[in-house]
């Protein structure tokens, strides 16, 4: 038991820098996934078929294939088809961006929806241009309902990076499971593998909490500290499937 | 290698389907013990007493927050001797049943309070209340929600190639690494994915607006 422990601490920094590559990949991949989930969801209300079927098209590919066949395909498959080839990191972050930007879309699509038409209307009659419509009035209010699950699936995208371990990155899962192998001691390094999983998920729901208060500080809708600390598992409330 | 070799993809194919046969067994069986895992935990969650509510509602958070690989490769170093399709199929049934308990939990929630209250008047016992009263109308509401998540976990059966179970991309990884034809076979499993993944989203999203959500 105490073996596991020691090695962890003696080869601290190789576990710190996989953390890094963990983080570094969750961080950025969400990045992307962000800025094609407003993208594709800005798209699929286009009055332009072509914005909106091209917006479609993107979503339903790669929802449908399966974020880890996307993530082997750039790993293996890529660099013999275009001869360039990407780090296994970039390589995370390209898949997790592409793959749960296609999910966030559907969040901004259906948040957008959501919002009463007849703001749509008021900002019309105040002569808005579509620009300052969106921005003014339409986000502010869709971004509140867009929070809890692009809080979820920033923690799905986390839960996902273990997949660079396949792709020979050192990442968190790498390393723990190096130390599982000099100490034998599997059951020890699991579950301190998956407690350092559960505590970055609890963190990071913890700041999505944050930025949900705030955002909904903006509307008028002030929410007390205890939102704070609330679990995921409180947000979904809905029904409907969250993928 | 340069270009698409059409070979590779006519010889892999029946290799492929193969395996996929067993991607389709995971999913089938996973999805069925997360559909009763999964009632079973909700179950329990509305147990009277905090002893049991508070632990149950710790572990499954715990389970729904860490990774799905990290725990199918934890339970196969741990449970070796095991069949690997066998752990394979427990670790998805319980990470997913961690998910539909909540799905349950709010089909549950939805039910009105006023049928509680009717079998409390007609003194019927928790059994029949349940079975009878609480249960059909509650399971109707989460059923486009299940499918939702069977979709989902399908998609992510191709984790249990890492614990050597041969099922679609452990046929593709193999038949890639044998003949260096990589882009082939993963193409060719990612269109597998595809073909049968979205008349099932499609379905499912008829079914969830027909059942008005």
């Amino acid at each position: 038991m105490s073996d596991f422990f020691s090695l962890l601490v003696e080869e601290f920094p190789r576990v710190r820098s996989g953390l890094w590559v963990t983080l570094q990949a969750t961080v950025l991949g969400a990045l992307l996934a962000g800025v094609l989930a407003f993208a594709l969801g800005l798209m699929a209300g286009s009055r332009l078929l072509l914005a909106r079927g091209v917006s479609r098209v993107v979503v339903e590919f790669f929802r449908g294939t399966s974020l880890y066949i996307q993530l082997f395909w750039l790993y293996y498959a890529m660099p013999l088809v275009t001869g360039y080839e990407l780090t296994p990191v970039i390589c995370g972050v390209v898949a997790f961006g592409l793959n749960f930007g296609a999910y966030g879309a559907e969040v901004v699509r259906g948040a957008i929806n959501s919002v009463p038409r007849g703001q749509y209307e008021a900002a019309i009659a105040l002569n808005l241009s579509p620009a300052r419509r969106l921005w003014k009035v339409i986000l502010p209010q869709a971004w509140v309902q867009m929070i809890p699950s692009f809080t979820n699936l920033l923690i799905q995208l986390l839960k996902a990076t273990p997949l660079l371990w396949l792709i020979s990155a050192a990442d968190l899962m790498t390393v723990v499971q190096q130390l599982r192998d000099r100490t034998g001691e599997t059951l020890t390094a699991y579950l301190t593998l998956l407690a350092a999983y559960f505590v970055l998920a609890y963190a990071l729901t913890m700041l999505m909490n944050l930025l949900e208060r705030s955002a909904k500080r903006r509307l008028g809708l002030d929410t007390g500290a205890k939102s704070l600390f609330k679990s995921r598992s409180a947000a979904t409330t809905a029904v409907g499937g969250t993928r | 290698m340069n270009g698409f070799d059409w070979n590779a993809v006519g010889e892999s194919l029946p290799l492929l389907l193969e395996g996929f046969r067993v991607t389709l067994l995971a999913t089938v069986l996973g999805t069925l013990v997360a559909a009763v895992l999964g009632l079973v935990v909700a179950m329990a969650g509305r147990a009277p007493s905090r002893l049991v509510t508070v632990p149950v509602r710790l572990v499954t958070e715990f389970v729904r927050s860490t990774p799905l690989l990290v725990q199918l490769v934890g339970a196969s170093a741990l449970f070796n001797t095991v069949e690997p399709l066998y752990t394979g199929i427990a670790v998805l049934g319980i990470h997913y049943a961690a998910y539909t308990s909540e799905v349950y939990r709010a089909g549950i929630d939805s039910v009105p309070k006023g049928q509680w209250e009717a079998c409390r008047a007609l003194s019927l016992s928790p059994r029949r209340t349940w079975q009878a009263v609480i249960l059909p109308q509650a399971v109707r509401n989460v059923l486009p929600a299940l499918g939702n998540y069977a979709i989902s976990m399908f998609k992510e059966t191709p984790f249990l190639a890492v614990i050597t179970v041969q099922e679609m991309v452990f046929e593709a990884r193999k038949y890639g690494a044998d003949h260096f034809a990589y882009t082939e076979v993963f193409t060719l499993a990612g269109l597998i994915f595809l073909v049968a993944s979205y008349p099932t989203s499609l379905l499912m999203r008829k079914l969830e607006k027909r059942l008005g959500h």
